[in-house]
């Protein structure tokens, strides 16, 4: 039978953390659930070891790219088949795990994307980000060959081939979004978008918070750039 | 050049060349950043004694000076030595990164197996 695990990232979520464990056990009960806690100052970790995740904690903040590369690393050491991810701090909601997990459990696809804007209906991100989100939607997509609705989406689902790739050198570690998705690409994995729910956030703070978003549109430019002008054989799987 | 300027010069070349070397001596410097000090202080050291040299550099570069063209050369010593370490903090960054991650594993792996001989 396959080994599925679900990871959440987290950064200072200790109020949210163990609704959103209780809520992803609803759903997907038989899965594991692992909670890395980026080196938070909160009760982070104690909350999600008493609602029963497996903790894994860095002994101090270095990112969202880095936290999730650590749940990868673990996964993969475990011997996990499959690995969902989603966000600590409520906004995606875990109803639509079976979905995003489907077609990576048929063989069907590499790397299933929950993408907000597909029909189901969600919160509306404020204008600034639509836009971001908009701008490298036309990007990624004219650079795959495929429409992505929601390339900044963190909620994932993927399977032991791509949790492979993304422990080596090649996963961008600094913001892992747009470049994150041409990468695999690159390396010929086959990806796939399916509608799910997101939240607004409630506590208004998450680890991808606090970006400048224009450094953050120039940061991932140049990502994507410098992956496209890297060798490709460095993306052979 | 005048020779106030050429004294003036060589003691800053002779200090930073002699300075470095002790630093790395004491091991207070690693021998890799020492490098880039070591060639410019001695370059300057040369073109200072072969002022001709300078002149001549001065002529190829076009500049109107030779203490511009010190003056330059000094500059793309600073850039040289910031991307040095701009390359290196990229390095340790990386393996920063991969030490957090793997202790962060480890220590996991620990508490599991102590909570397991525990029980």
């Amino acid at each position: 039978m396959s080994k599925t695990i679900v990871v959440i990232p987290a950064y200072n979520e200790g109020v949210v953390i163990a609704r959103v464990i209780e809520n992803v056990r609803c759903v997907v009960p038989d899965f594991d659930i692992l909670v890395v806690n980026d080196g938070s100052k909160d009760n982070t970790a104690r909350e999600a070891a008493a609602a029963g995740a497996i903790v894994v904690s860095h002994s101090f903040n270095m990112g969202y790219g880095v936290t999730i590369q650590t749940a990868y690393k673990f996964a993969y050491a475990k011997g996990y088949d499959f690995l969902v991810q989603i966000d600590g701090d409520g906004q995606h909601d875990p109803a639509f795990i079976p979905e995003l997990m489907r077609p990576v459990v048929a063989g069907d696809t590499d790397f299933v994307v929950g993408s907000r804007f597909l029909g189901v209906e969600s919160y509306r991100p404020s204008f600034s980000r639509r836009l971001g989100i908009l701008f490298f939607r036309k990007l990624v997509s004219s650079l795959i060959g495929r429409t992505i609705s929601d390339p900044t989406s963190g909620y994932q689902a993927f399977n032991r081939d791509v949790m492979r790739f993304f422990t080596t050198d090649v996963f961008p570690c600094d913001y892992p979004d747009a470049d994150m998705l041409i990468t695999l690409n690159l390396a010929g994995f086959r990806i796939r978008e399916i509608p799910v729910r997101m939240f607004a956030n409630a506590a208004g703070k998450t680890m991808h918070s606090g970006f400048k978003p224009l450094y953050y549109m120039f940061k991932m430019c140049l990502s994507i750039v410098v992956t496209l002008l890297r060798n490709r054989q460095l993306y052979r799987r | 050049m005048p020779i106030k300027q050429q004294i003036f010069a060589l003691v800053v070349s002779l200090l930073v060349f002699v300075f470095t070397i002790e630093m790395v001596r004491k091991k207070r410097l690693r021998e890799e950043y020492s490098v880039l000090w070591l060639a410019t202080s001695f370059t300057m050291f040369v073109l200072v004694i072969k002022y001709d040299w300078l002149v001549a550099l001065t002529h190829i570069v076009g500049a109107e000076l030779p203490t511009s063209t010190l003056f330059f050369g000094s500059i793309i010593f600073l850039i040289l030595l910031a991307v040095q370490f701009s390359i290196k903090i990229s390095k340790l960054s990386d393996q920063l990164k991969d030490l957090v991650q793997d202790n962060a594993l480890m220590r996991h792996e620990f508490e599991r197996l102590k909570k397991g001989s525990e029980q």
